[in-house]
């Protein structure tokens, strides 16, 4: 039977149908459907959300080592995270096979960078497959785990949004019975200090001998014949678009993308007219390609900048002009996204914006606040570098900067790597004020479940992380708990923290508004045309359901939820709850 | 049957996901090879939202290109504008009338177009403008504008009707089929 499925819920099948019972992620764009898929539908599979991606790892790594089959997923991002048990993970070997499944996200759809995660596969000295559709998704999980036990070793497979977030058909098979291997401590494999690591690194590269042999021999790697006047070279989502653009040429599609299989590359390439490589991102099998001394076209017509597709090959490398029929000769405004109708980090993006306060930000829903009408975010690297960023401003400039300075982080965020930061103010004498946006739930990745949530991924009820106690036990005294939508409350309290000569926390508490099991509002709300003097300061606070009609500021009744924000900047009393007409309750 | 590339458009939360989910199920039922491409994380925020549809013998790429649409499905005006000239020549623009300001008009930096549907019509011979809101309130419920929508276009392609119906019975609800299924056949009756 065939099902249309998301390559993520094709990889969560592989892993189901291989016998894989453990599986571990910290949720990231465009991977996080991959553990949600294994939680929502394969109980044999014990699943979690690790409170970030290094320890995802660890759990996998340790899973593996004592028998199991295990799988391990995470954003391209997630792998600078857990690159550190990635280079050693490649030294001490498996028992069970283990796949690390990585996705990448060129173009950015919703990441800080586009790197190109194939340099860890090389760097680390392991095998990286990359499927090319959903079928590939859910065969190449098992080829992972096949070849990670026969090489006793890791393997990556690589993913790309366009991959990841793209549905095709999948053929569907039975489940594989696969008992867990034997435990054997063995210290001399699993126990990596110097003398054993030295004897590892060994094994190490004769494993990369074997592996490269292996390439040029697997399945996973195909030539497909067509006219010789042109190869292409080319593997994932790229041999898709090349497919598309240039017809009926000579292929080689790479499944495995680390090692590369040089024979028959070298077999190929004396076998066509022009060679092309064809790779999204860095020219990683082209530089690959040149150094064996093969004359190769790729980079210098196609971009290491953003996605490719069917057209940018057409353009660039056969010089088609794309013909479109219809274009409205017209500037079409942007739709940026914006924080939802009665989000939480609404009110305290206000606040911040009200004190001029300088806010170094991080990963989540709320970087939005850095959009307009808000602009209230200076700084956004990486998963919890606002604490650490803060801390580095207050001891660049002093403390009198210090005092218009916070850091904002989320629940999720402030688990996955924030602690940290905090434990360096407090220990560093520091006096930097953290926000933390307490929304109960990991928002932008689509509603998942964290240590401060109280549920597990399966949504069984655990224990909750204690913020409070957290910061009092690592020695910060001045912890406030507040309501980011009492405006004039949580003003005080952010004043009042940020004047401190101490470390502060600040708990903005205030569940997401999409999060249907704490959240209760009133239903949409109406503008008063009588009381309403147009001052619009309604309209600062930036929620996409007030809109300026021109002669009259109005709601939006289809968008409004009824959060009553906007009632509490009012200064007229203008906005009232609509008519019973549209209410809800 | 040549391939067919279509794409819904509109703004992130309006609910073009399940017009996609029932396209899939069509094109399983024709056997049909079938790559559908949605955006998931940051941009559904209230953002410019896309979804590619492709249908086929063999379908290699998961997007529609830029002059490769045979259909597009347009949830609200200014998105119709945006993506317009992803259209093939002679290709077949479904606009629904429906408009929602972006954040930039909200605060008064830029200005929603003017008669964005006559300049839809200017270049395109093919345009079924839709009150779909209207439709969908008058079928019962508000959130079938997606279903009205894709009556529209099933009346577009050379796919039998019954097909479609049983993709919906599939896919929506057992609850909410009697509303969808109303609201199926007013998109499908419009332009008779």
């Amino acid at each position: 039977m065939k099902r249309l499925m998301l390559g993520n819920e094709a990889v969560a099948r592989g892993a189901y149908e291989a016998g894989v019972t453990v599986a571990t992620a910290y949720p990231g764009t465009p991977s996080t459907e991959i553990t949600e898929a294994i939680a929502a539908r394969y109980d044999n599979i014990y699943s979690e959300w690790s409170p970030n991606e290094k320890v995802a790892l660890e759990v996998a790594i340790g899973a593996s080592i004592a028998g199991a089959r295990s799988i391990c997923s995470m954003k391209h991002v997630g792998l600078n995270v857990a690159a550190d048990p990635l280079f050693t993970v490649s030294y001490t070997g498996v028992n069970g096979g283990l796949v690390i499944v990585v996705a990448d996200d060129p173009g950015m759809h919703s990441s800080q960078n586009e790197q190109d995660s194939r340099f860890y596969a090389r760097s680390a000295k392991v095998p990286m497959l990359e499927p090319s559709d959903s079928q590939e998704c859910k065969d190449f999980v098992k080829k992972a785990l096949e070849i990670s036990e026969e090489f006793d070793c890791p393997v990556i497979l690589r993913l790309s949004t366009r991959i990841s977030h793209s549905q095709s058909l999948v053929e569907m098979e039975g489940k594989e019975d696969y008992k867990l291997k034997d435990y054997k401590k063995d210290f001399n494999k699993y126990v990596m200090m110097p003398g054993m690591a030295r004897k590892r690194h060994v094994e190490v590269e004769k494993r990369m001998a074997r592996l490269r042999e292996f390439s040029e021999t697997t399945s996973l790697n195909k030539i497909e014949w067509g006219s010789t006047d042109i190869g292409v070279i080319t593997s994932g989502i790229s041999y898709q678009y090349a497919k598309e653009a240039f017809g009926d040429v000579s292929y080689l599609k790479l499944g495995m993308v680390y090692p590369i299989p040089e024979k028959l590359i070298r077999e190929f390439a004396g076998k066509v007219k022009k060679l092309y490589v064809v790779e999204e991102l860095e020219p990683f099998f082209e530089n690959q390609i040149k150094k064996m001394g093969i004359e190769v076209t790729g980079k210098e017509l196609l971009p290491v900048i953003g996605e490719l597709s069917a057209n940018i090959i057409r353009e660039k490398v056969l010089g088609e002009k794309v013909e479109t029929n219809v274009a409205v000769n017209e500037a079409i405004p942007v739709r940026p996204p914006v924080m939802c109708p009665g989000c939480p980090h609404r009110g305290t993006f206000y606040v911040l914006k009200k004190l001029k306060l300088t806010v170094n930000g991080d990963i989540g829903c709320y970087t939005l606040g850095a959009l307009p009408p808000t602009e209230s975010m200076d700084t956004c690297v990486c998963m919890g570098a606002s604490i650490g960023m803060a801390h580095g401003m207050e001891k660049a400039r002093g403390r009198d900067f210090s005092r218009k300075t916070v850091a904002v982080i989320g629940d999720s965020t402030f688990i996955h790597s924030g602690i940290t930061g905090l434990i360096d103010i407090v220990y560093n004498k520091g006096n930097s004020t953290v926000i933390v946006l307490d929304n109960s739930i990991t928002g932008m990745t689509g509603h998942q479940e964290n240590p401060t949530t109280g549920f597990t991924i399966k949504g069984e009820p655990t224990k909750q992380v204690d913020l409070v106690k957290l910061a009092n036990a690592i020695g910060i005294d001045r912890v406030r708990v507040a309501d980011p939508f009492n405006l004039k409350e949580f003003e005080k309290v952010v004043k009042e923290e940020v004047e401190a000569d101490e470390p502060s926390l600040i708990i903005a508490q205030r569940p997401c508004a999409l999060l249907k099991r704490s959240v209760t509002f009133i239903g949409p709300l109406k503008i008063s045309s009588e009381k309403c003097r147009k001052c619009k300061v309604c309209m600062t606070i930036g929620c996409p359901a007030i809109v300026d009609k021109g002669n009259s500021i109005e709601i939006n009744d289809a968008l409004c939820v009824g959060c009553e924000l906007c009632t509490k900047v009012c200064k007229f009393d203008a906005i009232e709850k609509a008519g019973a007409n549209c209410a809800k309750s | 049957m040549q391939n067919l590339n279509i794409m819904i458009v509109g703004v992130g939360g309006q609910g073009t996901l399940l017009a996609s989910r029932i396209l899939g199920a069509v094109a399983l039922k024709k056997n049909y090879d079938v790559k559908v491409s949605e955006v998931h994380g940051m941009s559904q925020r209230g953002g410019s939202v896309v979804t590619y549809v492709r249908l086929g013998e063999k379908i290699h790429s998961p997007l529609v290109e830029k002059g490769e649409a045979d259909i597009i499905i347009s949830f609200e005006q200014l998105e119709s504008m945006r993506w317009a000239e992803y259209l093939k020549c002679g290709g077949k623009f479904i606009v629904n009338e429906q408009k929602i300001d972006p954040m930039p008009v909200i605060i008064g930096k830029a200005k929603y177009p003017e008669n964005i549907i006559e300049k839809i019509k200017d270049n395109c011979k093919e345009t079924i403008v839709v009150d779909a809101l209207g439709i969908a309130k008058k079928s019962g419920n508000i959130k079938t504008v997606n279903t009205v929508l894709l009556g529209v276009l099933a009346k577009s392609t050379s796919i039998e009707k019954e097909v479609w119906l049983e993709a919906l019975k599939e896919t929506v609800p057992s609850r909410f089929l009697d509303v969808n299924m109303k609201a199926f056949e007013e998109g499908y009756s419009l332009q008779a």
